[in-house]
Order: structure tokens, then sequence, then C-alpha cells
């Protein structure tokens, strides 16, 4: 039986779409020490490990993990980085922890998007460098293609797609740490100019700054900072071929998804997850990837997402909320730190601790981030606020 | 906690220039290690790899883009890095993955191709320094590490023909080894006399500029059975991260080398480590960093390590073999795969596979030391027969 693990300290800093009055490494301290505060005064050397999540061009440096520890009190301590989302770093973190040899490991991951001067040019670099990168386009013409084809082989209507947008970013409203939402209709999404067909510019979630980081627990640990933890159920990560054109369930699902989620239902007992679980935040970089990962992930048949969307069964007052944090779309969106805005929602839900867009009784949530452009990495989290 | 064993090893020549795209070396480490236990992908749960800075290949999420390479095909597939600490600390992040209960098996890969960095990758290095105070002097990697080297030998007064002697050795043992990226034996002289890069540091004090991957297959001990008579138990790991703001620290000894081997030697029930072990495979990118490093890993006492070396104590039939395989001096340096090489070579050398390297009798436990960030980080494997 493996260990069980909790969260037990969450904590976020500057999550806005500019922060030229911090630097990075000052921003992740103000999560840092907020979550360590959050956990009920935790001080640094405690904490047995330090997970960080990044990925070097969207930094600005190489080898960035050298620049992890000092911010987070991590120094002369167990620290290494993921390069991948954050919610993969949680789940190195975890298994630290179920080892047996540590019981207090923590992961954090940030965004310093205000300082990258053109997103698009450093993705291009993340494309095959001899099949694709020579195209010289701008990498989002990918997921334009993958809408289109999800759109064709689903019956998913473009309408269907906006009002996912409108849903998000009028739920982003009640969310005070959200920084896209708007009163907005569908009818506006599709207004927006076009960018790669059948995509529009409002389809397209914005880049956020930020950092969060989040302190783990050994279930004995967690009983001892006696301070009402968060189980992580399950987690599942999985990734399908980089390459465009061999994923070989074709690009209407996302394998991606429906492996990680496999994994982590399998690991919290969950046999119908729509039953089972009470809530969830779902990757929504782009609008059509909210329903194509509610596909995906066995919420709804392939398929039905855009029409149960439509009758509201994932608004706040559906049977299923869906990004009640407003998402990518609402929120923005934070590259490494995408897994952990996702989580901290979830956290903050699950301890009734939303505020205006609190769920009630909610007992178990579901988070799940995908990686992006042009990648098929994606993560799934279940948490749930009592053990059985 | 769970008993995690190596059960395969395999890598891909280490070269100056491989024809090889990332993904293609990638592949080829993992298929000689899971062809060497005679496993296949199927078998696989997971894929935990490794490969330091984006920046040398020019791929962003380099991770992602090798991950089919590594096997990770439709499979849980996660990447770590603690810069050139990364080849050793792979294996710490396949280790979890099976100790946690995770999966039962996995294979750790390590890749670096640096030969695609145009016209040196060294220049990617100027992007590793702090961009406030640091990379506006422009610094190369050579600078701050000769720093370190003449910290190390003013203090306990070794001289550079001390240092070359580590070069002479690791380089001559490499030639022995299949892999490695040189077939030709060096001189003490030669060594003394190749062009001074920045002093003391000369260019045959450090390794050479390589692509190449290396990879191992892990699996826990009811699978291990299974696949194979002669496991490799990891008995311990530890790893360390000093602060980043390197000139703050006294650059003679290694600390955050210590409490990493301590972390490992603690959890492998090693009590007097400089006795015990049996094949140690420090870092040695530079020559002073072999044993700067065995310093660090409590295997030679600070100050006596030249004496130890000049007395024979670390050849391959030494007391204490230091580097049998030849290590980054001699067999070649893709950052990354240069740390998973070390735990190639234990592996061999534990099962006593490791042909002209292998050490007399019968040794029974190894440890493996990777290091790198700004002089900063440390990662340690101790494996047991």
């Amino acid at each position: 039986m493996k260990r069980r693990v909790a969260i037990v300290g969450i904590g976020y800093a500057h999550l806005r779409s500019m922060s030229p009055e911090v630097s990075y490494r000052e921003m992740v301290f103000e999560a840092a020490t907020r979550c360590y505060r959050d956990a009920g005064g935790i001080h640094p050397s405690e904490i047995d490990a330090f997970v960080a999540s990044s990925e070097d061009f969207m930094e600005g440096v190489s080898i960035a993990d050298e620049y992890v520890p000092d911010q987070l009190g991590g120094v002369l301590k167990p620290v290494q980085s993921i390069a991948g989302d954050g919610l993969q770093g949680l789940a190195a973190a975890m298994m630290q922890l179920q080892t047996g040899e540590m019981d207090l490991a923590a992961a954090s991951a940030f965004s310093k998007s205000s300082n990258i001067l053109s997103k698009e040019n450093i993705v291009s670099y993340a494309c095959d460098p001899i099949t694709v990168r020579p195209l010289e386009e701008n990498p989002n013409f990918i997921a334009g293609l993958e809408m289109n084809r999800y759109l064709e082989e689903t019956g998913t209507t473009r309408q269907q797609c906006a009002e996912v947008v409108a849903k998000n970013k009028t739920q982003a409203l009640s969310n005070e740490y959200a920084s896209y939402g708007a009163e907005i209709k569908a009818a506006d999404i599709t207004k927006s100019s076009p960018c790669f067909a059948p995509l529009h510019q409002l389809d397209i979630s914005q880049d956020l700054d930020g950092a969060i980081v989040v302190l783990l627990a050994s279930e004995e640990k967690a009983r001892e900072l006696n301070r009402e933890p968060i189980w992580i159920k399950g987690i599942g990560w999985a990734t399908d071929t980089p390459n465009l054109d061999s994923r070989i369930s074709g690009w209407g699902t996302a394998e991606y998804a429906k492996l990680s989620a496999r994994k982590a239902y399998q690991m919290a007992g969950i046999q119908c997850p729509r039953k089972e679980i009470s809530l969830a935040e779902i990757d929504d970089t782009f609008s059509y990837k909210e329903l194509q990962h509610l596909e995906s992930l066995s919420i709804c048949s392939p398929g039905e997402a855009g029409s149960q969307l439509e009758q509201g069964a994932f608004s706040n007052k559906g049977d299923f909320p869906v990004n009640l944090s407003g998402g990518n779309l609402g929120v923005g969106y934070l590259h490494e730190a995408n897994g952990l805005q996702k989580l901290l929602e979830i956290v903050l839900q699950l301890r009734g601790e939303a505020g205006k867009r609190q769920l009630k009784d909610a007992h178990t949530g579901l988070a799940f981030s995908w990686r992006g452009i042009p990648t098929a990495t994606g993560v799934t989290a279940v948490l749930s606020n009592r053990l059985s | 906690m769970r008993k995690v064993a190596v059960v395969g090893a395999g890598m891909t020549n280490f070269v100056r220039r491989a024809l090889e795209t990332p993904s293609e070396l990638s592949f080829e480490a993992t298929k000689n290690a899971l062809d060497s236990c005679e496993m296949n992908l199927s078998d696989i749960e997971a894929v935990a790899h490794g490969s330091a800075p984006d920046a040398f290949d020019g791929i962003h999420q380099k991770g992602e883009y090798l991950s089919d390479g590594c096997g990770g095909w439709n499979k849980p597939t996660m990447r770590v890095y603690v810069g050139g600490g990364t080849g050793v600390h792979a294996l710490v992040h396949g280790w979890y993955h099976v100790a946690s209960g995770h999966v039962d098996t996995c294979v750790v890969v390590c890749e670096e191709k640096m030969s695609s960095a145009l016209p040196h990758a060294q220049a990617f290095f100027l992007t590793i320094f702090d961009h406030t105070t640091e990379r506006p002097l422009g610094p190369t990697l050579l600078w701050i590490f000769a720093m370190e080297m003449n910290r190390y030998m003013e203090r306990y007064g070794y001289t550079k023909e001390d240092m070359a002697l580590v070069a002479v050795k690791n380089k001559n043992q490499g030639a022995k080894h299949p892999a490695s990226q040189f077939k030709k034996e060096v001189t003490l002289e030669e060594v003394l006399n190749s062009e001074t890069m920045a002093y003391p540091v000369s260019r045959l004090d450090v390794s050479p500029v390589s692509d190449g991957a290396a990879a191992v297959v892990l699996a826990s001990e009811n699978v291990a059975r299974r696949i194979t008579n002669k496991p490799v138990w990891v008995e311990g790991v530890g790893w360390n991260l000093d602060t980043a703001y390197w000139a703050t620290r006294d650059l003679y000894y290694p600390r955050y080398c210590e409490k990493a081997a301590r972390m490992a030697y603690d959890m492998a029930g090693i009590r007097e480590p400089d006795k015990q072990i049996d094949i140690a495979e420090p870092y040695d990118p530079f020559d002073y960093k072999a044993l700067h490093h065995m310093e660090g890993l409590l295997l030679s006492p600070p100050g006596k390590t030249v004496d130890l070396l000049r007395d024979g104590h670390f050849d391959q039939d030494g007391n204490l073999p230091m580097c049998p395989s030849g290590g980054l001096l001699g067999v070649g340096n893709p950052i990354a795969a240069a740390g998973t090489m070390k735990i190639c070579e234990l592996f061999w050398q534990l099962r006593g596979e490791a042909g002209e390297r292998q050490v007399p009798g019968v040794p029974r436990l190894g440890v493996a030391q990777a290091w790198g960030d700004l002089m900063q980080v440390s990662s340690v494997v101790v494996m047991g027969k």
C-alpha cells in the first residue's frame, strides 16, 4: 500500500498580467512565505525536499535550476527541477514522500511571461527542428488544425467553443486572482479577429505572471500539523508522441488526457468520474481544448461536451462545474505554473475558501493540465478533503 | 521502502559530432539498455529522463521532443534536470518512481547533443549566469572553474602537475572503454604543455565536448528477480543544491557534495565510506574535480588526496579505484549522459562485466556522483550487489 500524501499549505503571489515591481525570485519568495505560513508556520529548514517546474527558454536562463533554492529556503537541501508542468513537479514531490524517506516536500512553479518578448518565436523552437520548424509558421496554427479536426470528428460546433470562452471569462469575474474576466457573450468571441482558423483571438488564453508554491506532507506529518489536509487521491501523467504526424488516436481526442486520467482514477478508486467528482479545473488554453479534454477525461462521451455545455452542465450551477476559477481563458496562461493554478483552485474549493465562487458541498476535485502546443503531455490529479 | 534494482544498461558511443538527432541518440541508448536485459518497451511502465540545458540542442521543451526517442510514447514520461548533475540525478528520479510504488519498471535515459551549438557549446554557458550581476562580465565556465581550481590547489598546496596526474590516469583508462571518444593515450607532459584556457586550466585538464546518450532499466525487487539473477541494487541516493550566489561561498570544499553523500550513505547504512566503498565514480569534467569530489564524498581526507593518488590508491587495481570507466576525461562529456555513463559503469563493474576495465576482486559497493549548475549541486547514488 502506497503512503498517503496530502497538501498542507499553498501560497500564491502576483497573479496578474504584469509584475514589473518584482523579480521572479521575489515573486517565488512571497508565494513560498505565504505557503509556509498557510501550513501553520513551517520553517523551510523543516522541509525535506524541494521541486521546481520550469523550462529554460521561457525563463531566459539556461539551467534555470540554479536559481531555485534561495527564494524557497532550500539552500543546501535536496532540490531538483522538473522540465514539466507544475503538476508533474507535484507528482515528483509526492513520489519522494511515498518512498518513506521524507515527510515534507515543497513544489513550486512560476511564470514571468511579461518578460517574454515573443512567445510564439520561442514556442516554434519546441517544434521538430527538421519537419516543422522550417515552415516558419506561428506554431498556433497547430491548434487551428487540431480544432478543425476535433469539430469535424465530434460534430461539436464553433458556437459551442465560443460558449466556453463566455462561461469562463464571466466566471473569472468572481475570482480575485483572475486577470481576464469579462462580461462577454459567445457572439463577441466570433466577432473578434480571426487568428488561426477556426480560432479567433478571444479563443486563445492570454499570458499571466505569478508564482505558486505548494507544501506536501506524508499522512503522519499532515495529521501532526493538524491543518485540514487536502489529500492527493490519485495522480497520473502521460505523453503522446511530440510528432504531429504520428498520433495514432488522431487529433480529435487527447490521448494524453485519457491515459493520465485512467491512471489517476485507478489510483483514486474512481469508477464514474462524473458522479464521484464534485468539480474540475481543466486546461482551456484554447477554447476547444476544454471540451476535448472533458471528453478524453471521460466526463462525457465524445461529441457530447459541447451540447452539455450549452445546457449549462459545466456552469457554476450545473451538475459538474468546470473552471470555476475562470480557467486559462479567465485567469490567464501561466506556462509551467498552469497546473498549480488548477490545483490552487481545487484546494481553495475543497477547503471552502473560494469566496464568492465557492461550490457547496465540494468533496472531490479534478485538476488537469496540458503542456501546450506542440506537446502531447497532460497531467491529471484527483484531490479530496476526505480520506475515504 | 521498496527495493529498487538496476537490471540493464546501455549507451551510445560518445563522439564529438553525432550524425543522429538527439531523439535518435536517446533511442539507441534506450534500446541498448532494454536489449541488455531482454526486455521490450511494452514491459516498461514509465520513463524518467534527463537532459541539461535546452540551449545545447536548441530545442525548447527538449524533454517533450526527446520523449518518444526515450521510449516515452503513450507512457508516463518526466524529465528532470539539475544541470551537470542531471545524469546521476536521473537515476534518483527513476528510483523514486519505483520506490514509491507508482511503477514496477522504469527506463532512465539521459541525452546531450552539444555539437549542434556553433561554433562552440561553451557560448551557451553565458546564459547560465545571473542576468544582472554576472552576465554583463561575459564570463565562461572555464573562468569560474579556474577560480575554483586555483582556490582548491592553494588551500592544500597541490600543484598543476598533481592535477594533471588525474587527467593522465582517467584518459588512459578511458582508452579501454569501447564507447570512448578517444583511443589515444596521453602523457603528463602533453597535459602540462597543452594550451592554457584560463589559468590554471589547460586544454587537457578539461573533458571534451561530446554527443551521446546513456540509459539503464530499473525494476522493483520482485520484478528484478524475474529479469536477472544478477540485479544491482540502488542502496542509497542523495542530492543537494547550494545557493545560486556562488561568489558568497568558499570554493575549496564542496559542502553540497558532502551533504548529498551523507544522505545516500545514511540510506545505504554506510558508516565508513572510505572503507566500505569499493569503487568510486566521482564527476570529473576537470581533473581537479575528481579529487575535489573524492573529498566531498568522504572517500579521501581533505588535503591528503594527492598523496593517495600518487600512491596508486585510486588506480584500477588500487584500494579504491576511482573512475575505472575513464570518466568524463577519458570517455567523453555529453553533459547529462556522462553522469548516467557512470551509473552504467557501476552496473557493469559490480556484475563483473567491465572487460578490460574490470577492477580486481569482488567489488560489492560502488558510488557514482555528478555535479553541476554554478558549482552548486551534487547527486549521489550508492549501488551494491
